[in-house]
């Protein structure tokens, strides 16, 4: 099975931290010792359009871009991005919204997309241990957003472990 | 393995890595997705960088450094080629004396441009070496590699990269030493430098001589190498399409071209024999695959359909079969819009009210066609806001000539706006014209990046900030007004009307900042 590649593909709005998210997983991976792509569009500094990314990793990545139907993982940050971007998503393959975070507990409503990453490490435990993530966004983040995003990912990582 | 002397870049901060590695000494660009993180992160890394105000002059600029000795890099998007392309022929001619490497970052499925040009058939028609590189890897050793070849050739050589490969994150080795920019001091050469054409006409049969050497020494150099596989498939690929195929056909041989001008045509043809079927894969025009039957190589091309838009994985899996079957669609994403509170919205919610025809341009205000506003009726190219408002008056019968307005924004005026305003003065239409600049202080729709009008270079240390409304003055426009938008949001609509109405020459300088800049410029 290690010729495997995981497939992930992050989806929001312009603003929401898409890139951010999909640097910061990219990165964790890459330290974990993957082989890791990341792939995006982007152009537009206007905010409110649809953004989406992707992350592959395994041994040997080829290709940036996560083929469709075929993401392992689908994580979105608006709930309205949900149907146009369902179609990435493999049969069985698992999908992460907003909903599994309680807002109102993110003291900031910005780390909404390190709180999801937080409940998709939950599912990486065995590609990425937690201490690699707690690593790359203290060397990612500006420190004064840190303490707030790493206050996010734990009670993203909880809510997915508390779900089983 | 792992993350051991490895990083994770994307395609740009790679070129970036490689130029500061080199030694490049000066590089000059004007922004374009998705080429503008290129000299952003080179100016970050230490190196001497500049935003120009348009590719032509960044080109020229360039070329004027390597004359001098220097390693030079210009960089922009592929559009931006064509505003260059006039010191691009001719400094194929004069060759450079240091290095220089022009970037063209190219968008196949138009991710964010006005068209999908193949910039490959540029290193054709001017006669210069094109490498393509696949991934951030790639990016790093080409960028190396051109600036080898343009020292060693004097000439300059284009840099090809496409959407994916500039945003794309791979790994990435910094295998070269860094070395300091080399020392400089200008030799006198006219024959080489001076192209009159007693002058040009060696020059060029000088330029067709070492493209040969090139071609030679690209047969056998290691940009161009065989991926092995099974007999049974052959792919001739370049750029991503050299990635995306490895994993669509995975048993296949892979001929991935590093080189793709001057091509290696007898290690292709080699190659073409060594398989039982032989396939080009290559996104946008069939350049590779029109070239290499020119010269009797047995070769399948793609079918029309895959010249539109990116390749993919499941896309080549399709070209492979020769399916041209639309397939699956996903569905629309929302589009972008004007963010809420941007400046632009008032222009368009009064050029709507007025029931203007309005010549528009490219940036973020090119959202004014959508609605709600919906008061946009032709973009082209940047700088065509004006001088196709002007044609419309020239044109159209009277009642309606008076209802254009040609809009423009602040970065765009300075691009190539100028000689439309030059236009204006010289051939007036008979009902006048208005012209509205919109000044939102910044190169908004690549990332917020300076321009001369800022009053701040690409490394936020101060300059002087050019002032459209004196030079409109001092070009003999009669009609010149600032419209501080903050203050005067009530008046301006009477403002615009009574421009219309004047049927005179009319510049209006719309001003207020971008709210994303203003956020910016606080941090
Ligand atoms: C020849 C060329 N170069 C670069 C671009 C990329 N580009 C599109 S619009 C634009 C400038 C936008 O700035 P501005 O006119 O100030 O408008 P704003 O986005 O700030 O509203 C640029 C650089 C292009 N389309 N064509
Ligand atoms: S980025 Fe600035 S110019 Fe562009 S839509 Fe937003 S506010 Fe307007």
């Amino acid at each position: 099975m290690s010729h495997r590649i995981t497939n992930i593909v992050v989806a929001g709005l312009g603003g929401q931290g898409v890139l951010t998210a999909t640097d910061l997983l990219a990165e964790v991976l890459h330290r974990a010792g993957h082989d890791v792509k990341k792939s995006e569009l982007k152009g537009m500094s206007q905010r409110g359009g649809s953004v989406t990314s992707d992350v592959r990793f395994g041994r040997v990545v080829h290709s940036p871009m996560v083929p469709d139907h075929e993401a392992d993982f689908l994580v979105i940050l608006s709930p309205d991005q949900v149907e146009p971007n369902r179609h990435h998503l493999r049969a069985g393959g698992v999908m992460i919204v907003p909903d599994i975070i309680d807002e109102s507990r993110l003291s900031n409503r910005r780390t909404l997309n390190v709180a999801l990453l937080g409940a998709l490490s939950a599912h990486l435990e065995a590609a990425a241990p937690e201490a690699v993530w707690i690593e790359t966004m203290r060397a990612l983040l500006p420190e004064r957003i840190l303490a707030a995003n790493l206050e996010a990912f734990a009670a993203g990582r909880a809510s997915a472990k508390g779900a089983g | 393995m792992g993350s051991m002397g490895h990083r994770l870049l994307s395609g740009n901060e790679a070129v970036a890595q490689a130029a500061l590695d080199m030694g490049v000494g000066f590089g000059a660009g004007y922004p374009g997705t998705p080429s503008t993180e290129i000299l952003e992160n080179f100016s970050a890394l230490g190196g001497r960088a500049e935003w120009s105000p348009n590719e032509k002059v960044a080109l020229e600029v360039a070329l004027g450094a390597s004359f001098a000795g220097a390693r030079a890099l210009a960089t922009m998007k592929h559009v931006g080629l064509n505003v260059a392309a006039d010191p691009l022929f001719t400094a194929a001619y004069t060759g450079v004396r240091g290095a220089l490497v022009i970037v063209s970052a190219d968008d196949p499925g138009m991710a964010s441009s006005q068209n999908e040009q193949d910039n490959r058939r540029y290193a054709v028609a001017a006669g210069v070496p094109m490498l393509e590189p696949s991934d951030s890897q790639d990016a790093y050793d080409m960028t190396a590699e051109a600036i080898e070849i343009s020292e060693r050739w004097r000439i300059p050589v284009l840099l090809r990269m496409t959407t994916r490969v500039c945003h794309s994150k791979t790994r990435v080795e910094r295998r070269r030493t860094p070395t300091p920019p080399p020392a400089t001091s200008f030799v006198r050469d006219v024959k080489r430098l001076v192209m009159i054409p007693a002058y040009a006409r060696p020059a060029h049969v000088r330029l067709r001589a070492t493209l040969a050497e090139i071609a030679q020494w690209g047969e056998a150099c290691a940009l161009n190498r065989v991926i092995a596989g099974e007999r049974k498939l052959g792919i001739i690929a370049s750029g991503i399409s050299a990635i995306h195929a490895q994993e669509a056909a995975p048993g296949a041989t892979v001929l991935k071209l590093g080189l793709t001008h001057p091509l290696p045509i007898e290690k292709a043809r080699r190659f073409a024999q060594s398989v039982e079927r032989c396939v080009v894969v290559e996104e946008g025009d069939p350049c590779l695959a029109d070239a290499l039957r020119a010269a009797g190589i047995a070769v399948e091309a793609k079918a029309e359909a895959f010249r539109f838009g990116e390749l993919s994985v499941a896309r080549i899996r399709k070209l492979l079969k020769g399916d041209t079957s639309p397939g699956f669609r996903a569905p629309p994403g929302k589009p972008p819009q004007l963010c809420p509170g941007c400046p632009h919205r008032l222009t368009f919610e009064i050029l709507r009210k007025l029931n203007c025809i309005v010549s528009g341009d490219i940036g973020c205000y090119t959202l004014g066609v959508l609605p709600p506003f919906e008061a946009m009726d032709t973009c082209v190219c940047m700088g065509a806001g004006i001088t196709v408002g002007l044609g419309l008056r020239h044109a159209l019968p009277p009642e309606q000539a008076r209802r254009v307005v040609s809009v423009i924004g602040d970065s765009t005026f300075v691009h190539s706006g100028i000689t439309g305003l030059v236009e204006m003065v010289y051939n007036p239409p008979k009902t006048g014209h208005v012209v509205i600049i919109l000044d939102n202080a910044t190169t908004a729709m690549t990332g917020l990046q300076e321009h001369p009008g800022t009053g701040r270079r690409l490394d936020a240390t101060p300059a002087h900030p050019i002032s459209f409304e004196a030079l409109a003055r001092a070009l003999g426009v009669p009609r010149v007004r600032v419209v501080d938008l903050a203050k005067e949001s009530e008046a301006y609509e009477g403002i615009v009307a009574e421009s219309l109405a004047a049927e005179a020459l009319t510049v209006l300088v719309a001003r207020r900042p971008c709210i994303l800049a203003l956020k910016k410029n606080k941090e």
